[in-house]
């Protein structure tokens, strides 16, 4: 088949929302946005077992430490479905991982923010992993189908990501008043944030227009954050919290909650770098991915000796 | 196969007993003894599978998509191998 035949195809199976499977011809810039995304999206999952492994070891109880450590090795999980779904583009995971270690790939920026508190661990829950979900639901309909699937494993395992944290968080919110304190303190600090992670509003977002005409992505950043805080206000008002926003009202006219203006160059500092944690991050994943190397090759030389045994006694 | 990386398994998971495996998705392993460990780690934390199947990925033979249509073109114009392809008088029953 010629160029132009192999493009209408392409362009046919996107019309017809259908989907696009690895060994299809794709255009290269589709495949390039769906490496660039997916590879970030794997190393956030990564990277943000981070914040929250920081409190394993200080859960207060064995059932929060055992539900902290159940989360935090989904996000292991969640890593590894979506490195195999870029890896169906002809890359390569260590070839990615080289390149997040170098800086040259980014993750996302709410896990430079550092967690203080316990309370922190459940507007993470809450918050970061509500805001995510909003996020990943329209993503299980990604015209790219490895991309789709691993997004429908994820979104079911990451609800009870999102419920453990409210729970958390209602528990302290009705404790001590000091424990109140704490848990609006960490919703004090989690709210911008995670409003945030949505992306720049869609007026400057340099990639929605095409990923939407390729149906990677089914809504725009700001129809996502208003669909995030129209879910999240009557949440906040079920814990006893207060999101730190005083703009927040409803809007009978549009049916959706008004909200205030993110700080953006908060956003772009961070993204370029100069978040509370970005140096912090980085320099613990590289430090882990050394320090596992002989477990590596450990495993890489038990296997070659074990095929050279099964193959001499053949 | 990259020398950087273990070598890619495709991972197949019997939800219950009376179904079938099914492809429930790919990991990178050392060997095949690591490649089902890590199979049960990533793909059946919350008992989604009572079997589990794993297979190089390399030793997969597959079509090719390109030749999807000439491929698969005997099936098309075999209607009466279809159930529906035969006229049969209505009062006809368990039929």
């Amino acid at each position: 088949m010629d160029g132009a035949a192999l493009e209408r195809e392409f362009k046919a199976l996107i019309e017809a929302d259908s989907r696009i499977e690895p060994r299809d011809w794709m255009p290269d810039e589709y495949r390039k946005t769906l490496v660039r995304q997916i590879s970030q999206h794997a190393h956030s999952e990564i990277i943000g077992m981070q914040p929250e492994g920081n409190w394993i070891t200080r859960a207060p109880s064995l059932r929060r430490k055992a539900i902290l450590m159940a989360k935090v090795q989904d996000e292991a999980g969640h890593g590894l479905y979506l490195y195999c779904a870029a890896e169906t583009l002809g890359v390569e995971r260590a070839e990615l991982i080289d390149l997040l270690n170098a800086g040259k790939q980014k993750y996302s920026s709410i896990f430079n923010y550092p967690t203080l508190t316990w309370a922190d661990v459940g507007a993470i829950g809450w918050l970061v992993d509500g805001a995510a979900i909003t996020n990943q639901i329209p993503l299980t309909r990604c015209s790219y189908g490895p991309y789709a699937r691993a997004m429908v494993r994820v979104c079911k395992e990451e609800s009870f990501h999102q419920r453990q944290g409210f729970e958390l968080l209602y528990a302290l919110s009705r404790g001590t008043p000091e424990q109140h304190a704490m848990a609006q303190d960490a919703v004090d600090r989690w709210w911008w944030p995670s409003v945030m992670m949505f992306g720049p509003p869609d007026g400057e977002s340099v990639h929605t227009e095409q990923s939407m005409a390729w149906r990677i992505k089914r809504f725009s950043n700001d129809e996502l954050r208003q669909r995030f805080v129209d879910m999240t206000v009557p949440q906040a008002e079920m814990l006893g919290l207060t999101l730190p926003d005083p703009q927040i009202r409803w809007n009978e006219d549009r049916g959706h909650y008004d909200f205030g203006e993110c700080d953006w160059d908060e956003l772009r500092r961070v993204i370029a770098g100069d978040g509370p944690c970005n140096r912090q991050r980085l320099a613990h994943h590289v430090q882990a991915h050394e320090e596992g190397a002989w477990v590596r090759e450990a495993a890489a030389a038990h296997a070659r000796k074990h095929a050279a045994t099964a193959s001499a006694a053949a | 196969m990259t020398e950087r990386d273990d070598p890619l398994w495709e991972v197949f998971v019997r939800s219950r007993r009376g179904l079938s495996h099914n492809h429930v998705g790919s990991l990178h392993a050392a060997d095949a003894e690591m490649a089902l460990q890590n199979a049960r780690d990533v793909f059946t934390r919350r008992m989604e599978g009572v079997s589990i199947w794993v297979v190089p990925s390399a030793a997969i033979t597959a079509s090719s998509p390109e030749e999807r249509d000439p491929f698969f073109e005997p099936a098309a114009d075999k209607p009466y191998r279809h159930p529906t392809f035969y006229d049969i008088p209505k009062e006809v029953k368990q039929l």
